[in-house]
């Protein structure tokens, strides 16, 4: 992992508007990992998506830190379960043509 | 252009305070956010429709605007001033997730309040652009060997590698081929899933291949050899005397290749079925007697 994929956390909550409590408290919950560079807290881009949406769900939906987990924890579940019915449905058509 | 009862949709009635009007907005939007509804389309839709009913309600001189003039909307005279009125800069709230642009807005929306810019409603702020989804069809068969091929999403060609041994329902990600990104920012990702249907003879499980080949009763019985296609040519096998119906032999490594495994496949199951012979003629039943006879 190089330093420049690693993004300064009062840059984000600048950018998109969030208090830094709200980072600490994510990375508390462990949704996130922060990491101090240089004397600076900083998150890797590749979570940018997931805290967007955190971002997101917090401001839209007025969800706070508990709450995302707890949404991320379903949406993970979810994720889980599509793919399991995915994979059963991809072996039922192992039989489906057995009783045409 | 059709008239949206804006009070429907957020379920509230004509006389709803701006505090119900809050409530009504918070618990439908928790139910249709997109981020809590991933791959429904139909909640796209109802959140799209709940954002646009807040974004009229929610403001007071819209609201006025909207009872006053609502339902008369095709009158164009009566809409001469909500014309005049294009500059509309909308609630200070933030609208959406971020993710929407003015076709989110419906025409009906657009008619009576203008554009639904999200530079003017919002701050300006970079936003990652939005994530497409397509669906691409492919037979078994097109995913038994890595290829490439052409798409076209949104009026731009994409050349994609299709890894081989890719599954029914999958999705991959390729990365930057989404929607514009808002302000500046990135662009966001093409998410393409694969629906594989199978008109082969083959039925497929994860990497594993199973078919049922006819087999005559003599060589079931007296063994010998049977050619086998797979999808990787002809195969010959051999049938060991006194094969029983529905016995399972496996073809170790013949089966589909395995995703992003060069070099390794599944296996390839086959189950023979016995064929019995029918329409005997007279020789034929006179020996099978002195078979049965024997036994």
């Amino acid at each position: 992992m190089e330093q420049k994929d690693f993004i300064p956390i009062v840059q984000l909550c600048e950018h998109y508007r969030v208090e830094i409590s709200f980072f600490n408290d994510l990375h508390d919950m462990g949704l996130i990992n922060i990491t101090t560079l240089e004397k600076t807290s900083c998150l890797h881009q590749e979570k940018i998506r997931d805290v967007e949406k955190m971002i997101r769900i917090h401001q839209e939906l007025n969800i706070n830190t508990e709450g995302i987990d707890a949404v991320f924890n379903l949406l993970q579940k979810i994720d889980v379960l599509q793919n399991e019915l995915n994979m059963l449905h991809n072996r039922l058509r192992l039989y489906e043509n057995d009783y045409k | 252009m059709t008239y949206i009862d804006y009070y429907k949709v957020l379920g509230i009635n004509k006389k709803a305070t701006e505090n119900d009007i809050k409530k009504a907005y918070r618990k439908m939007a928790r139910k249709y956010h997109p981020d809590l509804n991933p791959d429904d389309k139909e909640a796209e839709r109802k959140f799209k429709e709940i954002n646009e009913a807040n974004e009229v309600l929610s403001n007071p001189e819209n609201r006025k605007k909207y009872d006053k003039y609502g339902k008369d909307w095709k009158h164009a005279e009566e809409f001469e001033k909500a014309q005049q009125q294009r500059q509309y800069h909308g609630s200070t709230r933030q609208r959406g997730s971020g993710q929407y642009s003015e076709e989110d807005f419906s025409d009906f929306f657009s008619s009576m309040f203008g554009g639904g810019s999200a530079k003017s409603r919002g701050r300006n702020v970079q936003f990652r652009g939005q994530d497409y989804n397509a669906e691409l069809q492919l037979e078994l068969k097109d995913v038994y060997r890595t290829h490439k091929r052409t798409l076209t999403v949104n009026g731009k060609n994409i050349r994609l590698t299709i890894p081989a041994g890719v599954r029914n329902g999958q999705v991959i990600k390729i990365k930057g081929h989404g929607g514009e990104g808002i302000n500046g920012g990135p662009r966001g990702d093409l998410h393409i899933k694969f629906s594989i249907s199978n008109h082969s003879k083959f039925k497929r499980d994860k990497d594993n291949l199973y078919t049922t080949i006819d087999l005559d009763l003599y060589k079931a019985l007296l063994g010998g050899e049977v050619v086998i296609d797979t999808f990787d040519g002809k195969v010959k096998l051999k049938v060991k005397p006194e094969t029983k119906n529905l016995t399972k032999v496996k073809l170790k490594g013949k089966g589909f290749p395995v995703y992003k495994k060069e070099g390794h496949f599944g296996d390839l199951y086959i189950t023979y079925q016995i064929k019995i012979p029918t329409k005997l003629s007279d020789k034929e039943k006179e020996l099978f007697e002195e078979l049965a006879k024997l036994r």
